[in-house]
């Protein structure tokens, strides 16, 4: 019935094709102009990517060009009379030739020789010439970053960092997400307004009084003030894994419980295989917390052989500004990590952002 | 009878103790890493501390030197708030006409959600330090992108106070991807049957977005803007290696949680460093609560019920 009704609406079937090839149209044109758009910002966002990537491939020599090309360009070189000189393409009488540039004159002018008869010279201005280049990779640049600076020290360091404070935040929120959705104690339901109050409180508050804490303790310029307190939960990730767990049935305990399940045999057995896609996410986002964190290593590392690769490359940027190339290397080796792990996981950390974004 | 009761009674009380013992690692980190250090935090910010001496009390004096007497304190707010009232909207109106783009079913979708959201991966001290590279007026790459094609002669960007702000606010805006996922995820939520009737009311395409799009899409533009503006307040990696940990050229870029740092483990003023601290959390308190009242005015919530 309501189809019938839907068609008397309608009007006649010319006009309606007529508007809608129009609209047709215009949604077609509107949706090439936004593609356009969209992949122009998307080349401006890899750009930095790039730029990085080729000048951590640059010799101290590639570095001095301007602007500095995308790619690592070197000027091609070749022997004249035991002399290494840089080659041209050179137009004489238009016609096209490849020649050795030998000497500069006033003026802008120089002397070009052909590299297999060095007796042919030609006298030609310079910026009208064409220098012949290729591509040249220095990737030996990674291994002198390296022993510039101790990079697998950092690398190291920022591992324990990052993987044991992933131990920590998995065992301990998991444990309170479930604290959170699984009893009915009046006084839980406070906690947890507490718990959701603490998101917002930025850390500037208490990091003081932690900092003198951890050095009463003897802990500052050690590791453990990263790792320490992963182990005892935090509010945003708790939120986000008893969310999770909120919309797991509840029938499932009560059948574990029938069976004699301890609290502690439920969640390991069988809320937490339900909830992997939460737990897979908070892994992650915590694995990029703390690979980039660079606020807490540096107040709470001093020596060197403590940094994790944030305060490592920053201080390597410091005090060698001008090897660039070495600096883009490290930045390169640091970069990978999250990256690869980002492509893997795409899908999980897109639905991590979506969650904790529009439904948090 | 008596014996029923009391292991009825056990039994709520065996509850109460699992749910405590789930909860407590976040009650002993709570009362050790939060509440504990707040109160600690706060008896320090009456203080002069220098955490090796005893700290000596001084009243509200912390407090007064930073009002009354410090310009550097006003300074770096002035920095932070002129950052935050240029990022903020540029980032907002960026990040969502780019995922408003995203979402009219153009080719490759996946691919740009992808390249988008690459940024906020690497967020920190390597992508800082591509930028500064980038932006520097010796052998960087956008000032003779800027020559060739538009042939404007480019700032010094990080060495020229009245550019280094912008110079951060471009910054900003290469990482404008992650809200874009967040919008694109909430355009996406929005229920086509609405479209549809309003296409049927013979609604146009602005009309669509004025009337359907913007007020769904508020609590998001919403959730993004308190998140930015406590954002800007606690801005630190991207400052601290540009200007080296300076706050320079000529203290252009001192935002505020740098100076705070700077006052705890530069200068060892551990108690106006707390003093800073505070005055930071009753900041970032009172833009939220601001927000949250004024959210009622312009935020449209589904479900939610109107009064008059």
């Amino acid at each position: 019935m309501a189809s019938i009704e839907v068609q008397r609406m309608q009007p006649p079937a010319t006009v309606m094709h007529n508007r809608l090839q129009s609209m047709r149209l215009q949604s077609l044109v509107g949706r090439a102009l936004a593609t356009v758009v969209i992949a122009t910002g998307a080349l401006i966002i890899l750009i930095p990517f790039l730029f990085m990537l080729s000048t951590s491939l640059k010799s101290k020599n590639q570095l001095r060009a301007v602007p500095p090309p995308l790619i690592p360009w070197e000027m091609t070189m070749v022997e004249v009379t035991g002399k290494r000189e840089p080659l041209y393409r050179v137009t004489i009488d238009g016609e096209t030739r490849e020649m050795a540039l030998v000497k500069n004159q006033p003026g802008g002018m120089g002397v070009f020789v052909d590299p297999f008869h060095p007796e042919q010279s030609v006298t030609l201005k310079i910026a009208e010439q064409t220098p012949v280049r290729h591509v040249e990779l220095h990737p030996e640049n990674y291994v002198e970053a390296m022993t510039a600076v101790p990079l697998p020290r950092y690398l190291l360091n920022t591992l324990i960092v990052t993987f044991v404070g992933m131990t920590g935040v998995l065992i301990s929120c998991t444990m309170v997400a479930y604290g959170f959705s699984r009893f009915r104690a009046p006084w839980l339901s406070w906690l947890f307004i507490v718990l959701l109050s603490t998101i917002m409180l930025p850390r500037q508050v208490t990091l003081i009084p932690v900092y003198v804490l951890f050095q009463r303790l003897g802990w500052v310029d050690t590791l453990l003030p990263l790792i320490v307190p992963t182990f005892f939960a935090n509010a945003y990730d708790v939120f986000l894994i008893r969310q999770f767990f909120m919309t797991i049935p509840l029938e499932m305990d009560d059948a574990a419980k029938i069976d004699g399940a301890s609290p502690m045999q439920t969640l390991w057995h069988v809320l937490v295989p339900q909830a992997t896609p939460v737990i897979v996410t908070v892994a992650l986002f915590h694995f990029l917390y703390a690979w980039n964190d660079f606020y807490e290593p540096l107040i709470f590392l001093h020596s060197q052989k403590n940094w994790t690769m944030a305060v490592g490359l920053q201080t390597f940027n410091a005090l060698y500004a001008v090897n660039t190339h070495l600096i883009m290397a490290a930045g390169v080796v640091m970069v990978i990590p999250p990256v690869l792990l980002f492509f893997l996981a795409q899908r999980h950390f897109i639905q991590g952002v979506v969650v904790s974004g529009v439904k948090g | 009878m008596r014996l029923l009761r009391r292991s009825r009674l056990t039994l709520a009380q065996k509850e109460d103790l699992w749910a405590l013992f789930f909860i407590a690692p976040w009650l002993i980190g709570f009362l050790v890493f939060t509440a504990g250090p707040m109160l600690v935090s706060f008896s320090f910010s009456l203080t002069r501390y220098n955490i090796v001496d005893a700290p000596i009390f001084i009243g509200l004096e912390n407090y007064v030197r930073a009002f009354g007497r410090d310009p550097l304190f006003w300074h770096s707010l002035r920095v932070t708030l002129y950052y935050g009232a240029l990022s903020l909207p540029l980032g907002l109106l960026v990040g969502f006409g780019l995922s408003l783009l995203l979402n009219q079913k153009i080719p490759f979708l996946s691919l740009w959600r992808t390249i988008y959201f690459l940024p906020s991966v690497i967020a920190g001290v390597a992508v800082a330090i591509v930028w500064s590279r980038i932006f520097s007026p010796q052998g960087g790459l956008l000032n003779p992108f800027l020559e060739r094609t538009f042939g404007i002669k480019g700032p010094g960007w990080f060495t020229d106070p009245n550019w280094a702000i912008p110079g951060l606010v471009i910054m900003s805006l290469w990482g404008v991807g992650g809200g874009v996922i967040i919008y694109l995820a909430g355009l996406q939520g929005i229920p086509t049957s609405l479209y549809d009737a309003a296409r049927v009311d013979g609604a146009n395409a602005l009309q669509r977005f004025r009337y359907i799009t913007l007020p769904m899409m508020t609590p998001v533009l919403f959730y993004m803007l308190v998140l930015g503006l406590i954002g800007a307040f606690q801005y630190f990696t991207e400052v601290y290696v540009i200007s080296g940990g300076s706050g320079g050229p000529q203290r252009a870029t001192l935002f505020y949680n740098l100076y705070l740092y700077q006052n705890a483990f530069k200068f060892n003023e551990m108690g106006y460093a707390s003093a800073l601290a505070w005055v930071l959390f009753l900041i970032v308190l009172a833009l939220t609560l601001l927000v949250f009242r004024s959210s009622a005015l312009w935020v449209y919530y589904e479900g939610e019920v109107r009064k008059r």
